[in-house]
């Protein structure tokens, strides 16, 4: 008896799920990108009219893991460039002697994070690479996900896949003396892709959020095959944190809503607890880094029941933590927005003060916005207007501006 | 993998000859090509004299150019290199960064083309 026939959705579910798996132990076995890319295409179009016909089989990984790898032979086997290829060629016979079970493929994923975002690459090439191989995502879909054409982000990553191969860039975790450098870079590239879809600098919000899914499920994989790596953990659980408002965070009108505004009941209670809990199995470990502070920030925010319950104490301890790890104008300034629900806007505003030479900080926009809250709240309207002008005037993002001129009209 | 690091630094900086820093500068240079020779990645090396002795030579349409200096009129200059054999980019970084003008100027890494047949 043939089996159902699955819905193309199944399989594209199927497919995406094992994509990154699959694509990291081919280009692990074939040493080359882009043909471990062009096999498993094949072994897709393969997949989708047998599985179609004869139903899902029972383990679709190992089944497009063996038809790539047999694409790869027969694409080998073509290739001019024949006499170059006979040690690939003989391993992967051998290979296709052995039968192959789903949860023997070597999971690979880890080495090809860090191939893609190696330091010899771009880190907008670092980003749309690890986008395409370990998540999957259609070159169409990261082009749209970062404005830019098809055309244009499919060479950018020809070039990359170019650069990688003779460049001699190795699918290896990186020795141990490099290794926390380099981890640094991977999840500086997971945290950017979260903020891509979380805070859209520009154009559409709707079409991004999938980029917040997608980090998420990056930092779980780096999270699962790093287990003592503490700020693995500490950036997921940052993430869920942060994400598990996601729904508040935004009006029917598209408009933000502040932290202060939220309607706390719409926050995502399982990603909270979850979140919660991979924080608290991070600092167990006792290697406190800066992803585990904004994350312990965030979960006091989640944990609290309204604004005026939050523990602004915490909150302002944490922050001060975090500006002695990261001293820059962002964690200064939410450091001095923390103290002032603590010790009142004044003494805030003197501590924005104390930050860095004005110069500096005059073309930030979150300092002015920053300022002018403070000052309103210390009741210097006119010098709070000031702000939310400066503010308005260096806002990028829509949403952001309609929420300073709002704010602004708002003064007495 | 064979790896050419190019050593460009701007002339006139860096530890100068005749100054208490060139002694260990240079003692850097022979340990880091002792090094290389030890662990069998070096295959070659060398110094450049200075720019001012460069000639360039191009031909076009036949005929034979010749251009009294480098080719490029950039503040860094080449000034040497290391020709290695590396088992991949991350261990001609590591090496290139250990070149004691990478602390002054800069190192370009770049794989050495393998042709077939």
């Amino acid at each position: 008896m043939t089996p159902p026939s699955p819905p193309s959705e199944v399989i594209e579910d199927t497919v995406r799920a094992e994509w990154g798996r699959i694509l990291a132990s081919l280009i692990k076995t074939l040493g080359d990108f882009q043909l471990a890319e062009d096999c498993l295409q094949d072994a897709i179009v393969s997949a989708m009219q047998h599985w179609t016909r004869n139903g899902l089989p029972r383990a679709p990984a190992a089944w497009l893991i063996t038809v790539a790898r047999r694409k790869a032979i027969d694409r080998l086997r073509r290739a001019a460039t024949h006499d170059r290829h006979t040690a690939e060629l003989s391993h992967l016979i051998d290979l296709e002697n052995q039968p192959i079970e789903a949860d023997v493929i070597p999971d690979k994923r880890l080495e090809m994070i860090f191939t893609c975002c190696h330091p010899a690459l771009d880190r907008s090439v670092q980003v749309a690479l690890t986008l395409r191989t370990l998540g999957g995502l259609t070159t169409e879909e990261i082009a749209h996900a970062f404005l830019t054409s098809p055309q244009a982000m499919a060479q950018r990553l020809v070039r990359a896949k170019r650069k990688i191969a003779v460049a001699g860039i190795p699918y290896v975790i990186p020795d141990a003396d490099v290794l926390p450098d380099r981890l640094v870079a991977v999840l500086q590239v997971i945290y950017l892709i979260f903020n891509e879809g979380y805070a859209a600098t520009s154009g559409d919000r709707l079409t991004r959020v999938a980029l917040s899914d997608e980090a998420i499920r990056l930092a779980r994989i780096v999270a699962l095959l790093m287990p003592d790596a503490a700020e693995v953990r500490g950036l997921l659980a940052l993430m869920l944190l942060h994400d598990s408002r996601r729904s508040a965070r935004v009006d029917d009108a598209k408009q933000m809503i502040p932290l202060s505004d939220q309607d706390r009941s719409l926050w995502d209670k399982h990603k909270i607890t979850e979140g919660t809990a991979i924080l608290k199995s991070a600092l167990l470990q006792q290697r406190v880094g800066p992803y585990q502070l904004q994350a312990a920030i965030s979960g006091v925010h989640a944990a609290a029941a309204s604004w005026d319950t939050t523990d602004w104490q915490e909150i302002t301890s944490l922050y001060g933590l975090l500006y002695q790890m990261q001293p820059t104008p962002v964690v200064g300034i939410n450091h001095a927005v923390a103290l002032s629900y603590v010790a009142g806007p004044d003494k805030a505003l003197a501590q924005l003060d104390l930050l860095a030479s004005p110069d500096a900080l005059a073309k930030y926009q979150p300092y002015h916005a920053a300022r002018a809250d403070l000052l309103t709240r210390a009741g210097d309207i006119d010098a709070a207007r000031r702000a939310y002008d400066a503010a308005i005037a260096l806002s990028e993002n829509q949403q952001e501006r309609a929420f300073l001129m709002a704010k602004c009209a708002a003064l007495p | 993998m064979q790896f050419m690091c190019l050593i460009y630094s701007q002339e006139g900086t860096g530890p100068q000859p005749g100054t208490p820093e060139f002694g260990p500068f240079m003692k850097g240079y022979q340990d880091f090509t002792a090094k290389i020779k030890d662990e069998g990645k070096m295959i070659a090396g060398d110094a450049l004299q200075d720019v001012s002795t460069a000639t360039t030579v191009s031909v076009r349409d036949g005929k034979t150019e010749t251009i009294d200096g480098p080719f490029a009129e950039t503040k860094e200059q080449l000034g040497g290199y290391y020709l290695l054999d590396c088992e991949n980019l991350d261990e001609a970084l590591k090496y290139a960064a250990m070149i004691p003008s990478a602390d002054y100027g800069r190192i370009e890494v770049r794989p050495v083309v393998v042709w077939d047949n």
